[in-house]
């Protein structure tokens, strides 16, 4: 770094800089001891910071923001408790490749490895969690390790990034220098997928009789749903959409045979079941997706294309293997089968469409109302996405609320659903709306979350009332851990140890809603669902929580246990669908 | 399950070491032997990684290698086309009645004797894994008080160098 050139900065001032110059307009953090120099400079700065009440709060506040804008979510902490408190989020953001940036504080350099007061191995502790991360102890470095961060983070397989900066780096002065280009030999994400295996999967396509389009989060990553469209049209294939995946092809598409999976649609877990071609786009052979690997599609032929060469074979080998960038993949995907079309060569899927659609149409998604009256949590669901609609944002939790918000809502656009797929992180949903409503201001979002999870990360109910973001939460409230219940109703003979949570009674979420300077409002019966969701559609101004109390029993459907094959789906208990009939 | 020699060529970084160590541990790999140093390019080095796996878990810890930032290039060397070598310090009693045999032994494997005291000596020694079990084999009978042994370093044989391509890329002037 030469002397002469640039102004002359403190550590935090750089800090701040190339913050703005990197284009990031929003963090969410909380300051603390060794951070604090950052957060003198923040105070002039355009970049908006939001103080948040806790740190895995402002990892998922950066995760929702990614999630709903596409652009690079940034989270600030300080040393020691502030930066392992972000290890969720971190650890959440790179099983669902989102990218974001952490930044925290380290203790002085002269300290570090001392034990100091609030000191933590940040780094150590997220190598395995994150895309890649830096300790900075130059403050000269700071502009360039911004640069090379949020290119990290945001390009190839997105992901999360931490840069931990000592504290006396903050404090130091040094020339400003904002790199011209980034410069990283050992990074190149390939985008542009070999041709020809690209030709060779058209080739494929054109000789299948039961291609499938599997279709993952890469899919939303790259922004190809567009492209996608187009190419499920053109070819007429059908299209399953992962749970990372909800949104990235219109729900109400004829050719959309739903979410595969553990608790996928019996007709999306067929289609990839029966398959002859699988042509997974994004997608990584996810265990909840597969169910047991080795009964697996076992007549398929895979043709795996993914930006991330690690994740071609790494549980279902691929015959044909693409690496690349889901756009590009696409696009040319497009071009290969048209030619292959003016050849005259035209596959003929009309059989399997049949097929699926059937399959489709005898096992539709479904639940039966409780029969004591009490509210079926699918139906809260499911007028919840109907009253709000398409263009409505919805974040959820983990558990059953989760798989119904992403069975039971319509999901028409990219980027509506965002949702914890990989870690499973309960607590999710609140800060995740949080950060989606402020990246996307407009857009309505709504929390689907549950009892067990809103009590995890609600206290960003605060940070939403103060900071003027009104999100919306819809309690899913079972009065209990109401997936591990059903774990327990299926598999441990009805001993519910210790998934009752008695919130029906404590807390009054209603109160605590009115606390947090929300509005509460509470819904027990059928009846009054749609009022009490137009209600809550009324108001702006503050963040709203309705806590919808429903039937504890209700379990979610169809659902192929863990450790099992696809084969072995129920639709009900005990309910196998008799997709055999069909067989081709 | 088979014996690999990944030469991977990395940033010469604080901290490269503990990823590629903590990459192969959390993905299940356990690593044979693994000896690191300078190349013959400033802010480079390599690192000759042994593991016993089958082919297919080798590509994945490959892919994964390669997805690290800090690393550059990884080239699996071929036992049969590549010069691999360790290096092996032993303390081993050697008194009056037996010191000469131990020096027998010592010139039948092309060893060195590096240090002598009243009752033992030192012999270093190098070649690949199967000389020195042989020879440690040997010299057993007289007593091995101490042993250590360095990670095994592999390069190629003929004119090219994994360096090559990567350096075009990796060394321009900032």
């Amino acid at each position: 770094m030469s002397e002469t050139a640039g102004p002359h900065l403190s550590g935090a001032e750089s800090l701040v800089k190339a913050l703005e110059d990197v284009g990031a307009d929003t963090v969410f953090g909380i300051p603390g001891g060794a951070i604090l120099p950052a957060y003198d400079p923040l105070f002039d700065s355009s970049v908006r910071h939001i103080l948040v009440r806790h740190e895995q709060g402002a990892g998922h506040a950066a995760e929702g923001f990614a999630m709903a804008t596409g652009r690079v979510g940034v989270c600030m902490a300080t040393s020691g408790p502030g930066a392992t408190n972000l290890v969720t989020p971190i650890a959440n953001a790179y099983m669902d490749s989102t990218p974001m940036v952490a930044i925290t504080g380290q203790v002085p350099s002269a300290s570090i490895g001392t034990d100091a007061f609030q000191e933590a191995d940040i780094r150590g502790i997220t190598m395995p969690i994150t895309k890649h991360n830096f300790l900075v102890t130059d403050p000269a470095l700071i502009p360039k390790t911004i640069a090379e961060a949020f290119h990290i983070a945001g390009t190839g397989r997105k992901g999360p990034v931490l840069v931990d900066i000592s504290k006396d780096a903050l404090q130091a002065t040094s020339s400003y220098e904002w790199p011209d280009t980034i410069d990283l030999p050992g990074y190149r994400p390939v985008l542009k997928p070999h041709s020809k295996q690209v030709r060779e999967t058209a080739r494929l396509i054109v000789e299948a009789r039961r291609p499938v389009l599997y279709v993952g989060g890469g899919v939303l990553a790259a922004g190809a749903s567009t492209d996608l469209l187009l190419l499920a049209e053109m070819a007429g294939i059908p299209v399953v959409t992962t749970l990372m995946a909800r949104g990235a092809f219109p729900d109400s598409h004829p050719l959309h045979m739903g979410m595969p999976g553990m608790h996928g649609t019996v007709a999306a877990v067929g289609a990839l079941q029966k398959s002859d071609l699988i042509l997974a786009l994004g997608a990584r052979f996810d265990d909840r997706v597969t169910g047991r690997l080795d009964t697996f599609a076992p007549g398929a032929t895979v043709v795996h294309a993914d930006i991330d060469p690690a994740e071609i074979s790494k549980n279902r080998v691929a015959d044909v293997p693409i690496v690349g960038d889901a756009k590009e993949v696409i696009t040319e995907l497009i071009g290969a089968v048209r030619a292959e079309h003016t050849s005259g060569r035209v596959g003929d899927y009309a059989a399997w469409r049949d097929t699926l659609g059937r399959m489709r149409s005898t096992y539709p998604l479904g639940y039966t109302p409780p029969t004591d009256g009490e509210l079926a949590p699918q139906y809260v669901i499911e007028r919840l996405g109907a009253i709000a609609g398409p263009d409505a944002l919805y974040t959820a939790g983990v558990g059953q609320h989760q798989m119904w918000a992403a069975q039971f809502v319509k999901y028409e656009h990219p980027g509506s659903w965002l949702n914890s797929g990989g870690l499973g992180t309960m607590g999710f949903a609140v800060p995740a709306a949080m950060g989606a409503k402020v990246g996307r201001p407009d857009a309505t979002v709504w929390a689907i979350d549950g009892d067990g999870c809103f009590q995890m990360t609600n206290q960003e109910l605060a940070t939403c009332a103060i900071n003027d973001i009104p999100i919306k939460v819809a309690i899913i409230n079972n009065s209990s851990l109401g997936m591990v219940r059903q774990w327990q109703t299926l598999f441990y003979n009805e001993r519910y140890s210790n998934t009752d949570l008695h919130s029906v009674r404590i807390p009054d979420f209603v109160t605590l809603a009115e606390a947090y300077g929300a509005a509460g409002l509470r819904c027990e019966t059928a009846a009054d669902v749609d009022a009490t969701i137009e209600k809550a559609m009324e108001i702006n101004d503050r963040p709203v929580v309705v806590d919808f109390v429903v039937h504890k029993d209700a379990m979610v459907w169809p659902m192929v246990a863990a450790g099992t094959s696809n084969d072995e789906i129920k639709y009900a208990r005990d309910m196998a669908p008799d997709w055999d009939k069909d067989e081709l | 399950m088979t014996r690999h020699t990944l030469s991977v060529l990395v940033e010469d970084q604080p901290g490269v070491l503990a990823r590629i160590a903590s990459l192969f541990s959390r993905r299940g790999f356990n690593i044979e032997s693994l000896a690191v140093g300078p190349t013959e390019h400033a802010g480079m080095s390599r690192m000759t990684i042994a593991v016993n796996v089958d082919d297919l878990p080798l590509e994945q810890v490959t892919k994964q290698l390669n997805k690290l930032v800090n690393v550059l290039k990884i080239v699996e060397l071929d036992p049969d086309t590549s010069i691999q070598r360790e290096l092996l310090l032993v303390k081993v009693r050697a008194d009056a009645q037996s010191r000469s045999q131990v020096l027998e032994t010592v010139q039948l494997f092309r060893a060195k004797v590096v240090d002598v005291a009243t009752d033992s000596i030192v012999i270093e020694a190098t070649g690949n894994a199967d000389k020195l079990d042989a020879l440690l084999r040997v010299l057993e009978p007289f007593g091995v008080k101490e042993l250590v042994q360095s990670g095994m370093v592999a390069v190629g044989r003929g004119p090219r160098s994994i360096t090559d391509r990567t350096v075009r890329s990796a060394d321009r002037p900032a």
